[in-house]
């Protein structure tokens, strides 16, 4: 192996050269259709801002795939995830969707965090007929085949905390957000909502990411006297309004019901008496006393020790999301696209995790499920109110992918 | 008349929190001019110290924020100074570098020590109204320690031995060393001092805002502006400049938004340093400090 002359060095380089060509040529189909294992891409952000919501996502997705495997993995293949890290960037989504398609040719993509980032791969997962899963609460509105949603739309989500705001605590509210598409168009969901109750939203203001300075903006509130107060703040810069609304004396003073408080584990990073009081709707809180849950979060925290987080409802959808598919593949008994979608899209997909029931619907390709209301007490959240299987109808009049599979469109509310 | 009140208030509040962001900035880029990038990290320093010595230590806030977060930055100060700061006196894009490179650094050991995750403490003490409205006391104790702290710095400048030796070496470091005065002890204590002030800076606007690594990016832009319009005169100067500079940034926010809060207080910074591109202090309060 060592052979010191030119002669042998030649050889010996040679020798590997061809070695390695060979087993390049052998390795390159291998990545084709039926191989001996199932390929998965997850695309959540594990740095930058965005990582307090994309690195439990990841573990979850993670655990899922571990379970999976131990379980004798999808159609006798193990499950192979590629765990790409966007780093908070929109170019990198666009890039590592790209290289999941076409280099690694995965069969599924899960991934993105924002709806921007969803926006930015859809379309090139959609182009290069590669599936994509999204398991994250948002505004609701994606109309597409390729794409299956197991994150909770608007009314879903919104309506709920909207219908408790003005029954329990009068008919005027006020909305503020951050300043971009999902908040914004949340409040104006909350509009939707408020019409229907025969109240109204009385100002929406939007605030910048950076923004940390809420002192003309809770001055202004107080002015305008709502009768509660709806927030869809986003990020680490705005948790201080919860600090100054609270310094400011105006926790009991006007009631916050948040449709984003304790997403961003808010709820534990604040002090207790910041937060106590704030009601908020999820479809999972790490608190849910069902069995499954129970389970699932003691497996969550021995496989990850020091690194587990508290699970919330974004957290936990690397986790839910890879369960569900996993469904349609064993249903379809097979690997290939259209099986898949045809599988999950059957009205048959139905499973008890640890955020309860959930059945995949056929015609929005999102997903029928629970929604808990809780209050934040002492840092941990108590539940007080559940609805059960709700059914993501937002845009449901004007996106059924049964009669129209080939639309393509992020819908939203008409005012 | 309730609401004029608690406008009033906020306006103060603003112009409070702007002065006191931009302190340590005043002496360290408006007397020493040195362009210091990671005043921002200074400030999120003096947050963290806070932070840590009231919720993991059990000291009371008040210690924390006033006596151990300008303390324990100053030091921190004194430590960058020397294996900085020193080699580049003078060089202005040179410091700007290095400074920008040491903000990376602070923020990346921060976040490894930490974690990227939000930290913070309450504020002290509780609210009061005004009429029908609710402030918080801290923000009026704030207003008063802002102005405290300002006339101490002026007072130190002006009235003591040591804010002599410091002036005069700004001006004339080559004059005041043939005095017998040890220009490389008094950058190295001013600079000190400097990264203090923004320390205590930091560990006060903890209880009102977020603590995370990257809190000092918000800062750092709109501290420079406000003491490179103050001018020369660099105490004066900043004061003057937060005054108009937070009462034109809490109306414009209180009126429409925050976006239109920032872009008012750009728009004005411009046209002051258009009609007086030494500052303020160029033009008027020119013997002012």
């Amino acid at each position: 192996m060592f052979d010191s002359t030119r002669r042998g060095f030649l050889k010996g380089t040679a020798g590997t050269a061809a070695t390695l060509v060979a087993a390049g040529l052998a390795a390159s189909p291998k990545a084709y259709a039926d191989d001996d294992e199932i390929v998965v891409a997850s695309i959540f952000d594990q740095s930058g801002g965005l990582d307090i919501y994309g690195t439990p996502m990841t573990q979850t997705c993670e655990l899922a795939v571990e379970e999976i495997n131990a379980a004798g993995g999808l159609l006798g293949k193990k499950i192979r995830l590629i765990k790409y890290d966007p780093q908070s960037n929109m170019e990198l989504y666009a890039q590592y969707a790209q290289e999941a398609a076409l280099k690694e040719r995965v069969d599924l993509v899960h991934g993105a965090i924002t709806s921007a980032s969803r926006e930015v791969i859809r379309p090139i997962l959609r182009r290069f007929q590669t599936l994509l899963w999204y398991s994250v609460i948002y505004e609701g509105g994606v109309c597409d085949i390729n794409n299956f949603v197991s994150g909770v739309t608007a009314v879903q989500w919104v309506k709920p905390m909207a219908d408790y705001g003005f029954k329990t605590h009068g008919k005027r509210c006020y909305y503020i957000g951050a300043d971009y598409n999902a908040p914004q168009i949340i409040g104006k969901w909350t509009e939707v909502f408020a019409k229907e109750q025969g109240s109204e939203v009385i100002t929406k203001d939007f605030f910048p990411l950076d923004v940390a300075e809420f002192g003309p903006a809770i001055a202004k509130i107080q002015e305008a006297k709502p009768d509660w107060l709806s927030t869809c703040l986003v990020g680490a810069a705005h948790t201080g309004f919860y600090r100054q609304w609270y310094a400011a004396g105006m926790l009991n003073e006007i009631p916050i019901v948040s449709v984003t408080f304790g997403v961003g584990n808010e709820h534990v990073q604040l002090s207790a008496e910041e937060g106590n009081g704030i009601v908020s709707a999820q479809p999972y809180f790490q608190e849910l006393q069902l069995p499954a849950n129970v389970e699932f979060v003691k497996r969550y925290q021995e496989r990850f020790g020091d690194d587990a987080q508290y699970l919330n409802s974004v957290g936990v959808g690397g986790y839910l999301g890879t369960m569900l598919w996993s469904l349609g593949v064993k249903a379809a008994g097979s690997i290939e696209r259209e099986a898949v979608i045809a599988a999950l899209r059957s009205g048959d997909i139905a499973w008890d995790g640890p955020a309860g029931h959930m059945v995949v619907d056929p015609v929005t390709n999102h997903v029928i499920q629970d929604m808990h209301m809780a209050e934040c007490q002492n840092q941990t959240w108590n539940i007080f109110e559940s609805y059960s299987q709700l059914y993501p109808s937002d845009v449901i009049d004007r996106c059924d992918l049964t009669k129209n599979p080939d639309m393509n469109a992020h819908l939203e509310p008409i005012l | 008349m309730d609401t004029a009140a608690l406008l009033i208030i906020e306006v103060l509040n603003g112009i409070a929190s702007l002065a006191l962001a931009c302190a340590g900035l005043a002496i360290i880029f408006g007397m020493m001019r040195v362009i210091n990038f990671a005043h921002g990290e200074f400030m999120m320093l003096g947050a963290y110290t806070t932070v840590v010595c009231t919720k993991t230590l059990g000291i009371n806030i008040w210690i924390s924020m006033l006596i151990i977060s300008p303390i324990v930055v100053g030091i921190i100060g004194i430590i960058v100074e020397r294996a900085f700061i020193r080699f580049f006196y003078g060089r202005m894009i040179d410091t700007l570098i290095a400074t920008w490179g040491l903000s990376l650094l602070l923020i990346g050991i921060v976040t490894a020590i930490f974690g990227n995750i939000i930290e913070g403490v309450s504020a002290p003490m509780g609210s009061f109204e005004v009429g029908v409205y609710n402030v918080a006391q801290y923000r009026m104790v704030l207003i008063g320690i802002v102005i405290l702290l300002f006339i101490g710095i002026f007072l130190v400048l002006t009235r003591t031995k040591l804010g002599l030796i410091a002036r005069g070496t700004m001006q004339n470091p080559a004059q005041a060393s043939v005095l017998g005065i040890s220009t490389q002890r008094v950058y190295m204590v001013t600079f000190a001092v400097g990264a203090g002030l923004t320390g205590l800076a930091g560990g006060l606007l903890a209880p009102i805002s977020q603590v995370i690594p990257t809190a000092g990016a918000a800062y750092v832009a709109q501290t420079f502006i406000t003491v490179i319009t103050g001018g020369t005169g660099a105490v004066t100067g900043t004061l003057v400049a937060s005054g108009v500079f937070g009462t034109v940034r809490q109306l414009l926010s209180y009126e429409f938004t925050p976006v239109l809060g920032g872009v008012g207080l750009l728009i004005v910074a411009v046209v002051m340093l258009r009609l007086l591109p030494q500052g303020i202090t160029g033009k008027i309060f020119r013997r002012s400090l």
